[in-house]
């Protein structure tokens, strides 16, 4: 097998070890910079998380500025534009660590997201000369605008419209942005309006441009300390040379950027979902009841358990997924057009991959808030406690950066996408797996592999996969857009599958570097998670069957479906236990 | 200014410490180390003399190569240059100063600084010894200081109260918490850190001169006693502390 890896590519073969990336590959700079962000966090943010959520003038505008001081917006700029450019990792290492800090996160994947790349990745030379340097020492703060009242996941449907001026020296803009994030204190605005009302097109607009005024902070359920306000445009009037990218192509701009929130997103809610975790677990610890501590509770010990799971599986996928963009883009730097061409390559050859994160990200942390009041209790339910901040910002998540549900669809529809291209061979492998559906399975020799059990169920699922979305290909043809349920359905069996291999590729590496007694907790992990992804996959695959097909067709899909789901349940209350007292023992997060 | 720091590493304050099987070492598997907290104050006060003054900012350190991480972070944070002087056996304090004199001896030093102790074995000797054995000043526990030309004054921490010292340079200056705020690094300082190699010398220190016979864990706690929950619970209080605690 060739040394790179494609998008997608997951689900149709198995990839090698030295091809997945994980945090125990992390050097010496990726450990100092997690510190950093760690430290920075709780010396500079924690301690005024209630001054911030209450808006207070200046109080976040001025720690982004420390952050800048501190290098921690230049991350992903290169050296010639005052950056780092360390590579995407380092990136997502910033993200995750900046989890905890709240709102703070979300400014800062905003600014230094989809607020600084559009320029770094789609501006002309002296677009980047002007305005990247700023945003990378945080001089300059910078937002995204891309939504409107009325065009939300239909982004394309904006109706804020720009028109050159009579003399060609200028573009006029009208049109109101709504839901901007870090519009309060932003000095750059990358702008998305139609072109005479018909080519989407990207400008950068700035705070004090002639025309540009802000509309009152949002009154907000979470993330209450994060700017977010309407951005006007009336006869907003900008120099001719602003477009950014060509004109008509806003939309590239626009998805391509996505990716990179969404796996940004994906990073920071990891972060924030293992310190919930770890807050938790501590109150587990300490609250006593019937005279014992409530962590000595199997009912606490069973989402303890789970949050270390999904949080492990989480980590897993995100840093697989940050080392597949380093691969993809090593050695090319944005500083040329072909080196920015090249890497957005890079970050849309793996745009599946983001979605998964993105939506994996976010309901891990739901599930984690969630079940992290109920450890609290009533306390739990008290703003006084660590629990109440994380649970109300933690919803945004699934909402912002494309719904999880455009995200969902947004799965399937891009491997199809990919196969039509000929970028991903899904044909040949769905055939096969048709073709095991009319032969009858033969017994299968053991191999004595630590995971077989494990190895064969994941397998499968990448059968179930084939098996699923191949039939509803064939059936529906281009049309498989319109169900939507079905859609869903895969996308969350490829969800599965993405976060089975993950954390199952990683534990095996970590066995063979740290030996089989210190990783016994990981294969515990990753037995449970298999066991209930086999039992998500098998009810996701009943429902897609049986709402595509009838009759003997419908007979031998779900025949099929058995034998690909075919498991032996496993001890998961033992596997549980172990997990919880490894996280009650260290009084936190530890796999 | 010619400018020394001395780093230890240390046990990361939040491990859980465990003795190991020979009962005289505690066992590493699991503990993270980092930059001894007084170091990191040692660490800053050298580079706000150096940013003063002018100079460089050299730091050493002794041990196995896992110092290095500890140098590292030394350097992130902007010290010029670093010695590791190197070995893979356990030292005490003392041997560590004759070491670290050693190297010293010829190098020119006009200013020494050290944490006040490290958070491990807290012996909180090594500055002294290092002083005596280059015949230079020394001051402890610092937490406030001056610097003009070659005069020293130094605010230092004494039981319930201050002491101000003057002395005069060449000194060696241990710091206490209080007399800064340690920086971070920067994301620049720390990948420039990675250029700046540590100069390697074996370490000449010798054999220590203590030996650790045993270590142990702290007795567990015993449970506490509640004696009641309002004020009738007074006398008893007071007979408990006065005759079982024998506090007041
Ligand atoms: C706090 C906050 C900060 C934000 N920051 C920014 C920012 O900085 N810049 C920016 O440009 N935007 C920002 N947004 C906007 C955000 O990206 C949108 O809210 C989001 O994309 C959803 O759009 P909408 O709110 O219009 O919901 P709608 O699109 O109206 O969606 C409503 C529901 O319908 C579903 N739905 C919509 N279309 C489909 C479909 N085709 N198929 C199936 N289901 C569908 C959605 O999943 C959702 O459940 C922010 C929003 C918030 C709340």
């Amino acid at each position: 097998m060739a040394e790179t890896v494609k998008g997608g590519e997951f689900l149709i073969s198995e990839t090698p070890g030295n091809l997945v990336f994980t945090p125990e590959d992390f050097t010496e700079e990726h450990k100092m910079i997690a510190e950093l962000t760690r430290n920075f966090v709780d010396q500079e943010v924690v301690p005024h998380l209630d001054d911030i959520d209450k808006l207070k003038e200046g109080l976040l505008a001025g720690i982004m500025k420390k952050a800048g001081e501190q290098g921690l917006l230049s991350v992903a700029v290169p050296e010639e534009y005052g950056g780092m450019e360390v590579d995407k990792t380092t990136s997502i290492i910033v993200a995750e660590n900046s989890g905890k800090g709240a709102s703070f996160a979300v400014s800062l994947g905003a600014h230094t997201g989809i607020g600084t790349l559009p320029i770094l990745y789609f501006g002309t030379g002296e677009q980047k000369q002007t305005y990247i340097p700023k945003l990378a020492s945080g001089e300059w703060l910078g937002a995204y605008a891309l939504t409107e009242a009325g065009s939300g996941s239909d982004a394309l449907g904006a109706r804020s419209r720009a028109e050159k001026s009579a003399d060609g020296k200028s573009w006029i803009l009208n049109g109101e942005k709504m839901w901007i994030t870090n519009a309060g204190f932003a000095d750059v605005f990358i702008v998305f309006a139609k072109v005479d009302g018909e080519q989407f097109t990207g400008f950068i607009v700035e705070r004090t441009d002639p025309g540009v005024s802000l509309g009152a902070e949002e009154k907000k359920m979470g993330i209450k300390g994060s700017s977010t306000r309407v951005v006007k445009m009336d006869n907003c009037t900008i120099p001719a040379d602003r477009v950014l990218g060509e004109i008509g192509k806003g939309h590239k701009i626009a998805f391509n950027i996505l990716n990179v929130g969404r796996f940004k997103l994906g990073a920071s809610t990891i972060g924030a979902s293992k310190y919930v975790q770890s807050e938790a677990v501590k109150y587990a610890n300490e609250r006593k009841q019937f005279g014992v501590p409530i962590g000595t509770f199997g009912a606490m010990q069973h989402k303890l358990a789970e949050m270390a799971i999904r949080n492990y599986v989480g980590e897993s996928m995100l840093y697989r997924t940050a080392g597949l963009l380093d691969l993809a883009t090593a050695g090319k730097k944005a500083t040329t057009p072909e080196g920015a061409e090249a890497v957005l390559k890079g970050i849309e050859e793996f745009a599946v991959e983001c979605s998964i994160l993105k939506i994996a990200g976010s309901e891990i942390l739901d599930y984690v808030v969630d079940e992290g009041v109920q450890v609290l209790g009533g306390y739990g339910f008290s703003a006084e406690y660590p629990m109440d901040r994380p649970y109300r910002d933690s919803r945004i998540n699934r909402i912002f950066e494309g719904t999880n549900e455009i995200n969902r669809l947004l799965i399937p529809g891009m491997l199809l996408k990919r196969a039509m291209k000929g970028q991903l061979n899904l044909m040949g492998p769905a055939m096969a797996v048709q073709g095991e559906l009319m032969s009858i399975g033969g017994l299968e020799e053991g191999t004595g592999d630590l995971f077989e059990a494990e190895k064969k169920a994941l397998a499968n699922a990448k059968k179930v996969f084939l098996m699923v979305a191949g039939y509803g290909v064939q059936k529906y043809m281009d049309k498989i857009a319109d169900e939507q349920e079905i859609m869903m359905n895969v996308a969350d069996i490829v969800i599965d599958i993405f976060g089975m291999e993950s954390a199952l590729i990683r534990t095996e590496k970590r066995i063979k570097k740290e030996g089989q007694a210190a990783c016994s907790h990981l294969v515990d992990a990753v037995t449970v998670f298999v066991n209930d992804a086999v039992d998500r996959i098998s009810s996701n695959g009943k429902n897609a069957i049986a709402s595509m097909s009838e009759g003997d067709e419908m007979k031998m899909l779900l025949s099929g479906l058995k034998r690909f789901t075919r498991w032996t349940p496993v001890n998961t209350r033992d596997a549980r236990r172990r997990i919880a007292l490894r996280q009650l023992e260290s009084g936190g997060y530890n796999m | 200014m010619n400018i020394f720091v001395c780093v230890s590493q240390v046990p990361d304050t939040a491990t859980r410490i465990k003795p190991a099987a020979d009962g005289k070492s505690i066992d590493r598997t699991d503990v993270n180390y980092i930059l001894n907290p007084y170091d990191e104050i040692a660490v800053e006060q050298a580079l706000r003399v150096k940013e003063a003054a002018g100079g460089e900012v050299c730091v050493i350190s002794a041990g196995d190569d896992s110092v290095l991480n500890t140098i590292r972070k030394a350097l992130a944070m902007g010290a010029d240059k670093a010695v590791h002087l190197k070995t893979d056996a356990d030292f005490d304090g003392f041997a560590a100063a004759r070491a670290v004199a050693a190297y010293l001896k010829t190098a020119n030093a006009d200013l020494i600084f050290t944490g006040k102790e490290s958070v491990d074995s807290n012996s909180g000797q090594f500055s002294t010894f290092l002083a005596a054995l280059l015949g230079i000043n020394v001051v402890n526990i610092v937490v406030k200081l001056e610097i003009s030309g070659t005069q020293v004054k130094a605010e230092r921490e004494i039981e319930g109260g201050k002491e101000l010292v003057e002395t005069t340079l060449p000194a060696v200056i241990s710091c206490q918490k209080g007399l800064n705020e340690p920086r971070l690094p920067t994301l620049k300082g720390i990948m420039a850190s990675k250029t700046k190699k540590p100069e390697e010398i074996a370490f000449s220190g010798g054999p220590s001169s203590t030996v650790i016979t045993e270590l142990s864990k702290p007795p567990a706690k015993p449970a506490g006693k509640i004696v009641g929950s309002d004020v009738t619970a007074v006398p008893a209080l007071v007979e408990l502390l006065h005759n079982e605690a024998k506090v007041i």
